[in-house]
């Protein structure tokens, strides 16, 4: 009501009320009248007041809480609910004092991405990545890799998973292709890694990375410490698994345990166990003597594998943007046992194989400002086997010379933010005896969505 | 014995009982003012301390341990913790702090939000796409978000509502009465030229009236070069700079190469609430703010 309003509805009643009074009753309601409209006019020019001030203050600050929630104007349009999208580019040069193509180590054939990358100028692997809550009880993730092999490109498919937000107890559930848990850094993409190769342990034992297709079941309990323990049961036809698997040909246990201590230490700890029913894995064997007349060895058998992994991180004061050090270390010791046949050979070959293999590998990494980081890393593998037709597992390549393979590896890499890095990795590689000089210097960035990375 | 054990359980079990609300914050402000409103009610933690920057924090086991077992997590939002906040939930396995559940509060989606970018693009440094996420530096703000923080925990304790309700108008009244008795100091830091370190002050800068002329940091995030500094040191020769702003966790070095050159002092403004456990932190570090800014202004 504004105070024109008001006022006419006082003097209506006035005229009203005093055509029907004598002169002393009309005197009397003159001045209460009198008073009302005062009072009622201070406290019009009042609110006045407060309302242009209100205005003003508003007008200054811009200071206007946001509507609520429903209330919103949002456009929409068909990409508002596009998943984040993130990409890596990555590339590198390579240099070699022996050729790339010789190298293996002896008794263990590589699998999977294992090997050396191409000498000279090459890509790495180029990936896209999408994301996003599926709705309020689910997440998933797809991570495709674009690389090319000799000439022809390759689409990988890496990650491929959805997993729940919310199970009561601690319970996550995840399904599709993932990353296995069975160590630290079988969970990281190969861009988050602090060298540019994998250790020799990853290379031989997981062909650089152990990427399966199942299910995973985890639950973290809700301890002060962090405890997370969990199940996976994978398909077990890619590498190191192999074969038509009908049920779950991959079963793998794991815990892992960590927390802080004090403002300026943190550590994660954690053991794994995998056991795989391998229903024929071939690898290359001697191909490149005997391109022509090649024939395969294929593996079936059983194995066991039990892991550990440890990581120490130092940020002073909680805050390690312009100082801080990692320090990892893994060690895996995994047994087979099983038959190895040459396929295509007549008549046929074959032997028994009982395999030991250990290895570890250790690093160390420092960060001494903003945006410069070296490291160190020390890699070791031994391996074992023994059969009954050394001959066969010879051919197959599947036996240990005696000689335990070792590299020790120096990088330092400039970051000039959190999306760009540029490293260079110098490796002195003694997987076999003859020794290995390595150059490698590489390039990844980071496009598109801000990724958040695990500990 | 059975009897002692019976007893042992049932004290363990009141204990579970009394401590009601578990609220995970990611900044020390949000732990305050959640303390402040929350009172005996609440158990809080903060992920980060004054002293660091909230935007390089790592995902913890600690930290996810933590966000585990919360009731109420309290963050800024806007972008600030994406480096780390959404791993911490979705390693957490707790349905109860998600985003949309009634225990996930992001403090930037109840305030509007200073520096939306007009254009997105990192070649201007760390932007954040939703607006300057560091609303806590205004008070104004701060009463705005802990009006909805206060409706929020009477949502997730109701039977408690009127403890809530009396901390928060409680908290009001002595933050309200504070600014009044500074309205002068206050009024008088008006236009005051500024130089800050990294872009992160606006919210005070629009709160007091103060007139930032150049930040140290040539785009956020981004460290400057000796030529930047240099030709900074040409731009503000000019002008009568009162205050070079950095927050205890930016590297000291340029700010106080700066001051040396244009003869004006660094101000080491705490960024968060150093002691939040404190009762009446988010006052007195307003009014820490403010005796910094007004008192050692007025001494040289």
């Amino acid at each position: 009501m504004n105070t024109t309003n008001i006022r006419w509805s006082i003097l209506c009643m006035a005229f009203f009320v005093s055509s029907h009074s004598s002169a002393d009753e009309l005197a009397a309601l003159r001045q209460e009248l009198n008073i009302l409209r005062e009072a009622y006019g201070q406290r019009i020019s009042e609110l006045e007041q407060k309302i242009f001030q209100l205005e003003e203050k508003a007008a200054d600050s811009n200071l206007s809480p946001l509507p609520a929630a429903g209330t919103v104007p949002i456009r929409q349009t068909g990409n508002s609910f596009n998943p984040a999208i993130s990409l890596v580019l990555d590339g590198q040069y390579a240099a070699y004092q022996q050729d790339p193509e010789d190298w293996q180590i002896p008794g263990l054939p590589l699998g999977g991405e294992a090997g050396l990358a191409e000498e000279g100028m090459s890509l790495g692997h180029s990936e896209l990545s999408m994301s996003a809550n599926i709705d309020d009880k689910f997440y998933g993730k797809l991570t495709v890799a674009l690389a090319e092999h000799e000439g022809d490109l390759e689409v990988e498919l890496e990650e491929a998973f959805f997993q729940t937000l919310g199970l009561p107890g601690g319970l996550t559930f995840k399904g599709g292709r993932f990353f296995s848990s069975v160590g630290y850094l079988n969970q990281q993409h190969d861009h988050v890694w602090d060298f540019i190769d994998a250790p020799l342990a990853y290379a031989v034992l997981f062909g650089n990375k152990y990427i399966d297709d199942g299910v995973q079941l985890s639950v973290l309990l809700p301890t002060d410490m962090y405890l997370e323990t969990g199940i996976e049961l994978l398909r077990g036809s890619r590498f190191p698994g192999g074969g038509d698997q009908q049920g779950a040909g991959s079963r793998v246990v794991y815990l892992t345990s960590g927390g802080d201590l004090g403002h300026s230490h943190s550590w994660q700890a954690g053991v794994s166990y995998m056991e795989q029913t391998i229903r024929g894995r071939t690898s290359v064997g001697h191909a490149h003597e005997d391109p022509v007349m090649e024939e395969i060895p294929e593996f079936k058998g059983d194995t066991d594998m039990f892991g550990i992994n440890m990581v120490y991180k130092w940020a002073p004061g909680g805050y390690g943007r312009d100082q801080n050090l990692k320090i990892q270390l893994e060690y895996f010791d995994r047994g087979e046992n099983g038959l190895v046949t040459m396929l295509d050979s007549d008549p046929l070959e074959l032997s028994s194989l009982r395999s030991d293999v250990s290895g570890y590998y250790a690093q160390a990494v420092h960060r001494f400002n903003r945006n410069w980081r070296w490291g160190l890393r020390y890699d070791r593998l031994n391996p074992k086997s023994r059969g009954d037709d050394f001959e066969v597992l010879e051919e197959a390549g599947l036996l240990a010379t005696g000689f335990d393979p070792k590299r020790y590896s120096a990088m330092v890499e400039w970051v000039p933010s959190e999306f760009s890095r540029v490293r260079l990795q110098y490796n002195q590689d003694k997987t076999l005896e003859h020794g290995n000089k390595q150059i490698l210097l590489q390039y990844t960035f980071s496009l598109g969505d801000h990724q958040a990375h695990t500990f | 014995m059975t009897r002692s054990i019976y007893c042992a359980l049932l004290l363990l079990f009141s204990l579970e009982v009394g401590a009601s609300l578990k609220v995970f914050t990611c900044e020390s402000e949000w732990a305050a003012l959640t303390k402040t409103i929350g009172g005996d009610l609440v158990n809080v933690f903060s992920a980060t301390s004054a002293n660091q920057d909230p935007h390089f924090i790592e995902a913890r086991p600690s930290l996810i341990a933590r966000v585990r077992r919360a009731d109420l997590l309290v963050c800024s939002g806007a972008g600030l913790e994406v480096g780390w906040l959404p791993l911490l939930l979705r390693k957490s396995a707790n349905p109860r702090v998600q985003p949309g559940a009634s225990g996930h509060f992001t403090a930037t989606s109840h305030v509007s939000l200073l520096e939306k970018p007009t254009t997105l693009d990192r070649s201007q440094g760390d932007v954040h796409a939703a607006g300057n996420p560091h609303v806590h530096l205004d008070p104004d703000r701060m009463l705005i978000i802990g009006r909805a923080l206060r409706d929020r925990m009477v949502q997730l304790l109701p039977e408690s509502a009127a403890q809530l309700d009396s901390n928060f108008n409680n908290f009001e009244e002595k933050l309200t009465s504070m600014l009044e008795r500074q309205s002068v100091e206050i009024s008088k830091l008006a236009g005051t030229n500024i130089v800050v370190h990294h872009n992160s002050w606006v919210y005070l800068t629009d709160w007091l009236q103060l007139n930032q002329v150049a930040t140290i940091e040539p785009k956020p995030g981004i460290p400057p070069t000796s030529n930047f500094l240099a030709s900074l040191v040409r731009q503000l020769s000019a002008i009568s700079v009162k205050h070079i702003i950095r927050a205890g966790y930016q590297n000291p070095r340029a700010s106080k190469w700066l001051a040396g050159r244009i003869e004006t002092p660094v101000r080491v403004l705490p960024y968060s609430p150093e002691n939040w456990e404190t009762e009446g932190a988010l006052i007195l570090w307003y009014q820490q703010i403010l005796e910094t800014l007004v008192l050692k202004g007025e001494r040289e």
